[in-house]
């Protein structure tokens, strides 16, 4: 009998600490599938952030390290820098990413690091218990806004997928999300295409995840999938911002 | 030892640290640490090295940690305040048993300061600047000659104990000019099956500094005390001078050592028993440096207010028989200053 399906080699049998309905789950599944089919589990090592997907290091059998938090991109730099023939992946929130760690990743653009920079954005805090982030949306209401996110005293939600497109240090940008079968499998597309860039020595490549957080958002599963289409796509639109074809090698 | 040559204290710690097979380095430009930088930059090419000036010492630090997680020997250099804003890294180092190298060039603050001769990070780097129970191992040169050879050994202890090292410069150590025997090439001989390398024919490795529960973090944490015991008990390192005969022993470090020196020479000229105890490890204080010293009266120097004299308090029987002299805001005293305090104190 052949088989169609089956669980990823990868991953370690240690249960995910993410919420039913969250899409951290899926990415990770995705990110496994991809070690999998393109051989990477030997040649890699993932560094995790701190944010729901903290504990992510015990689902995978490969080398890893969890960064600070927001630092994740300065910590690859190092490995990276030290193994350049390596896959070298970072996956970070929007608290971790838009936040506290703006300079690092935005730095990380400006040199051109060769690595893959995989970015979940749900517009909330998740882990720490849904504060607002620099990507909540204006008027959504969270632990710390609980009149909604006003632009007098918080500004605006931060595209990061449009501003990592204009960096010339940046070879690959592109927004996606997993609200449905179909954009699952491109969401696993565009991953894929971010991991190859690695070795082409074009700089960073940069995917952004538009994520539903039922809990944070205070949701049904069902609901929070509807949000992401109703509320979330029209301020983060999907699409591609730069195509690697754009970009030579340094 | 290789050849004899006359250099800033800066560059040739610089030297010395490529010499010991660090091929990495990550900084941000502060002085007066940044010949070491420079140094590196202007070596890279012709050393195979791989030099990146970060956006600020937070990413700096945290570039290190990467480095050192593959296993690879790294180093930054910086000062006060950019000291500082490495704590966060250097606690997490601590936690995660990396091996990296930091050289902390100390300058007066508090803040942004001066940018002279100090003592003022003491606490800082010995108490283990950032949050959490952890230690790093510190070694305070008073020579160029010494700097280069301690900054050898900080790579070999760092890789011993899988544990941060800090070489403590200072303004005065790291400005001066010297006629240094520079040190010869090393290579790294430690066990790095902890190493992030890519997990290839064998199980892989994980490193997280995140708590899974008390019970787990516990566990963890008396693991590293346990690590810092030992290191205790094996790292203490100074240097005593005319101490048996002394009634007077004056405890100084770093420049403040060169200082002590000579005002002991001062004060024996003039007929007074005066000894000198030099601390190189700060961290693990040297503790058997004080045996058989208990009922001496003791004169602390330091260019701070204040900091390591409560060491030696903690060391010495009699705490009342410890007094301090200190300067600030990047003056340094002359022998002649600290010999007047000594005088100060009679002998008994």
């Amino acid at each position: 009998m052949k088989t169609i399906y089956k669980r990823p080699e990868v991953f370690t049998d240690v249960n995910t600490s993410y919420c039913g309905g969250c899409g951290h789950g899926i990415v990770n599944k995705l990110i496994a599938e991809l070690i999998d089919e393109m051989e990477l589990r030997e040649k890699g090592i993932l560094v995790w952030p701190i944010g729901c997907s903290v504990y992510a290091d015990k689902y995978y059998k490969m080398d890893a390290i969890c960064a600070l938090h927001g630092r994740a991109p300065a910590l690859a730099t190092g490995i990276k820098r030290s193994l350049p023939d390596k896959f070298v992946m970072v996956y970070q929130g929007d608290g971790d990413m838009v936040s506290e760690g703006m300079a690092e990743i935005m730095h990380a653009a400006v040199r051109a690091e060769n690595f893959s920079v995989i970015f979940i954005n749900n517009a909330i805090y998740g882990m720490t218990g849904g504060q607002m982030a620099p990507t909540t949306l204006l008027g959504q209401v969270t632990s710390t806004s609980p009149y909604g996110r006003a632009v007098a005293s918080s500004g605006y939600p931060v595209n990061m997928a449009e501003i990592m497109a204009n960096m010339p240090g940046v070879c690959y940008s592109e927004r996606v999300t997993v609200n449905t079968p179909q954009r699952i499998t491109a969401t696993k597309k565009a991953l894929k295409k971010a991991f190859e860039l690695q070795f082409e020595n074009k700089g960073l490549s940069f995917v952004e995840v538009l994520s539903p957080c039922p809990t944070g958002w205070g949701k049904k599963p069902i609901d929070a999938m509807k949000m992401v289409d109703e509320q979330l796509i029209p301020i983060y639109p999907l699409g591609a911002f730069k195509s690697p074809e754009e970009v030579p090698a340094k | 030892m290789g050849e004899k040559v006359f250099l800033q204290g800066n560059v040739a710690l610089a030297e010395s640290a490529i010499r010991a097979g660090c091929k990495y380095f990550f900084g941000y430009p502060i002085t007066p640490s940044s010949e070491v930088p420079e140094y590196y930059a202007r070596k890279a090419q012709e050393e195979g090295l791989v030099f990146v000036q970060g956006e600020t010492e937070v990413a700096c630090f945290n570039m290190i940690a990467g480095t050192a997680a593959t296993g690879k020997r790294v180093m930054t250099a910086t000062a006060g305040p950019g000291f500082s804003l490495g704590q966060e890294a250097m606690s997490y180092m601590a936690a995660a048993g990396l091996p990296a190298v930091v050289v902390e060039v100390m300058r007066p603050g508090p803040a942004d300061g001066e940018i002279l001769a100090s003592q003022g990070d003491y606490f800082q780097a010995v108490k283990g600047g950032g949050h959490g129970d952890y230690n790093t191992l510190v070694l305070a040169p008073c020579s160029v000659q010494e700097m280069c050879e301690l900054i050898q050994d900080c790579f070999e202890l760092a890789e011993k104990y899988r544990n941060p090292v800090i070489l403590l410069s200072d303004a005065l150590l790291a400005k001066m000019r010297e006629n240094v025997e520079l040190p010869g090439r090393k290579e790294q001989n430690c066990d790095l099956s902890w190493a992030l390398t890519g997990c290839a024919g064998r199980k892989h490795n994980v490193m997280t500094t995140c708590g899974d529960g008390a019970a787990q973090w516990e566990k963890y944490n008396l693991d590293l005390q346990e690590k810092f015991a030992k290191i205790k008990a094996n790292e203490e390192r100074w240097e005593n001078y005319q101490t048996e005969d002394a009634d007077i022993i004056l405890v100084a470090y770093g420049s403040m050592a060169r200082v002590a020196m000579g005002a002991m020479k001062l004060a024996r000229e003039a007929g007074l028993k005066v000894g000198l105890v030099r601390p190189i490890s700060l961290w693990p204080f040297p503790v058997k440096a004080f045996e058989g010293l208990g009922d001496k009266t003791f004169l602390v120097t330091e260019l701070s207010a204040g900091q390591m004299v409560e060491d030696v308090k903690l060391t010495v029987p009699h705490k009342e028989n410890v007094h301090f002299y200190g300067r600030l805001g990047g003056f340094v005293p002359s022998p002649k200053e600290i010999f007047e305090q000594i005088k100060k104190l009679g002998v008994k």
